[in-house]
């Protein structure tokens, strides 16, 4: 009996590899249980990196000696709507940060008052989830102290970065939890390579949360609002690529 | 199912109990992990099909292996040496991907789900991989079965096991019974070489872990250095299960799976009866 089990259990496991190495993956790929069970994956991923690693431990940081002499730009690179060009046009004089959500104070701040305040300079490293990686020199405003100046509720779980560019109308937007938010290295970077950050870049403002990849790392940032909950934002999944192509949430790996 | 006499040592034609349910089981799954992980890999690969040494590289880096091609030709190009693959690599059935659908899982282009099928599964070679490793130390199976003798090792002895692998005389009779010491150096090799460093090469390609452990970086030379060594592992990896299967079909197929399968063996009979 049990080495009918057995063979049994063994002949299915040859079929599934079988099936995999044909067209057919892609149907079992698809469906949703294999979807789910995938899933599973995801979270416990994400689970045991929290368990075995030191979660306020600081990306490294690199000499200028170690930066990239050319560091590429992705995704949108000169955001579509009116508004943003009249901005860029000005240098961003009008322009304001929005600071909104579960806080007390909202905030609506200029670039010139985000750049007289403290900021940090570090020289970091940007991966892409496709594998190429970019060290680069960024300056800003800690997040913290955007945080603190609107006093974040203790009612908020997600701080969410809404930006001026979109795919296809649908607005980029991003999402980190308040580790990640409140931790040293997670700037608003308005400097790039000792010059002010270029629109190519993500002008006027670019956040930066080393330790995770680089569709983290949203560009064009006009907003930046404290939530509860991602559910009632874009289509509930953290960002843009979360929701588009089901790029994972947790891009720490 | 006949099982060795007691009164003689087990010769040519006897039926074996050769490999343990632990091995077996290992066998298997880390058999389905390391296909899966290959063909996701390969997938994810094809996102960004160029590799680089230290700890940047990007499009205007200099790669010392990429896969492209032209528009009409696939190529593979190492440092400076550019060999054509279209049909294979680069350019297959009119689509310009690194590694062709056939190969890759999803077989579409799909980053997302091909690193969510990567990440799943190799937890399926970790879990697994660990407890193996621990039973077989416990179980004594590396110390007896897996390690060379340094008998074994002597250059005359390694020597004349690589001439009868290439005139393809395996071992038979009571000698057939245990790995020979090419089977052993390559199992070794990719158990506690190949296997550990594919693990550790991947995660020195995680942001997250990076920063919790930046030893990491030290000891691959960088994230793009981890990556350039988790894809020749990979590549090494995929040689080793090519030449263990031919090795499996030259050495008779059927009584192979069934010992891997229900752990029975039936010795190869002695070349002079």
């Amino acid at each position: 009996m049990t080495l009918l089990t057995r063979r049994r259990l063994i002949g299915s496991l040859g079929v599934g590899a079988g099936g995999l190495l044909l067209s057919g993956c892609d149907r079992i790929a698809a469906s949703p249980k294999v979807q789910d069970v995938l899933g599973l994956g995801e979270g416990l991923t994400m689970r045991a990196q929290r368990l075995v690693t030191d979660r306020t431990a600081l990306a490294r940081e690199f000499a200028a000696s170690d930066m990239s002499p050319v560091f590429r730009t992705n995704g949108n690179t000169m955001p579509a709507s009116d508004a943003y060009q009249a901005h860029a046009a000005n240098g961003f004089a009008d322009w304001r940060l929005q600071v909104d959500g579960l806080v007390r104070r909202p905030q609506k701040v200029s670039l010139a008052q985000i750049r007289a305040m403290p900021a940090r300079t570090q020289i970091t490293r940007h991966d892409c989830v496709e594998g190429w990686s970019a060290i680069g020199k960024w300056t800003g405003l800690p997040l913290k102290l955007a945080l603190d100046a609107a006093g974040v509720l203790p009612s908020a779980r997600y701080v969410v970065f809404h930006c001026a560019d979109d795919f296809d109308g649908a607005p980029y937007y991003e999402s980190i939890d308040l580790i990640d938010a409140y931790h040293p290295q997670t700037i608003l970077a308005w400097g790039m390579n000792d010059q002010l950050l270029s629109v190519g870049h993500g002008a006027p403002l670019r956040l930066r949360v080393e330790r995770q990849l680089g569709y983290k790392q949203a560009k064009y940032v006009m907003r930046v609002e404290a939530v509860d909950s991602l559910a009632r934002i874009g289509a509930g999944k953290g960002g843009y690529w979360e929701d588009s192509a089901d790029y994972q949430w947790f891009a720490a790996i | 199912m006949a099982t060795q006499p007691i009164d003689r040592l087990p010769a040519g034609g006897d039926l074996i109990y050769r490999q343990r349910r632990a091995v077996r089981a290992w066998h298997w799954l880390n058999a389905l992990a390391v296909i899966v992980l290959l063909m996701s890999g390969m997938m994810i690969f094809n996102a960004h099909p160029h590799l680089y040494w230290g700890q940047y590289g990007a499009n205007n880096d200099m790669p010392w292996l990429e896969i492209g091609s032209d528009g009409e030709r696939g190529y593979l190009r190492v440092a400076s040496i550019t060999i054509p693959t279209t049909g294979v690599l680069g350019l297959a059935g009119g689509e310009e991907r690194a590694f062709p659908p056939l190969v890759t899982i999803p077989s579409g282009y799909n980053l997302a789900a091909a690193r969510q099928w990567h990440f799943f599964f190799a937890w399926l070679l970790v879990v697994p991989g660990l407890l193996f490793w621990f039973w077989g130390f416990i179980s004594r199976h590396v110390q007896r079965d897996l390690a060379p003798t340094a008998e074994e090792l002597r250059p005359t002895s390694l020597w004349q096991d690589i001439k009868d692998h290439a005139r393809l005389r395996f071992h038979t009779g009571e000698a057939a019974r245990r790995y020979n010491v090419l089977q052993k150096l390559s199992y070794v090799g990719v158990i506690f070489g190949l296997l550990p460093i594919m693990v550790l090469t991947g995660l020195t390609m995680s942001p997250g872990i990076d920063a919790a452990w930046p030893w990491l970086l030290d000891l691959y030379g960088g994230r793009q250095s981890a990556r350039s060594i988790h894809f020749i592992c990979a590549a090494l990896l995929a040689a080793f299960i090519v030449v263990h299967l031919v090795m499996v079909l030259l050495a008779g197929p059927i009584n192979e799976l069934r010992s891997i399968t229900t752990g029975w063996y039936r010795l190869p009979k002695e070349r002079d009866q």
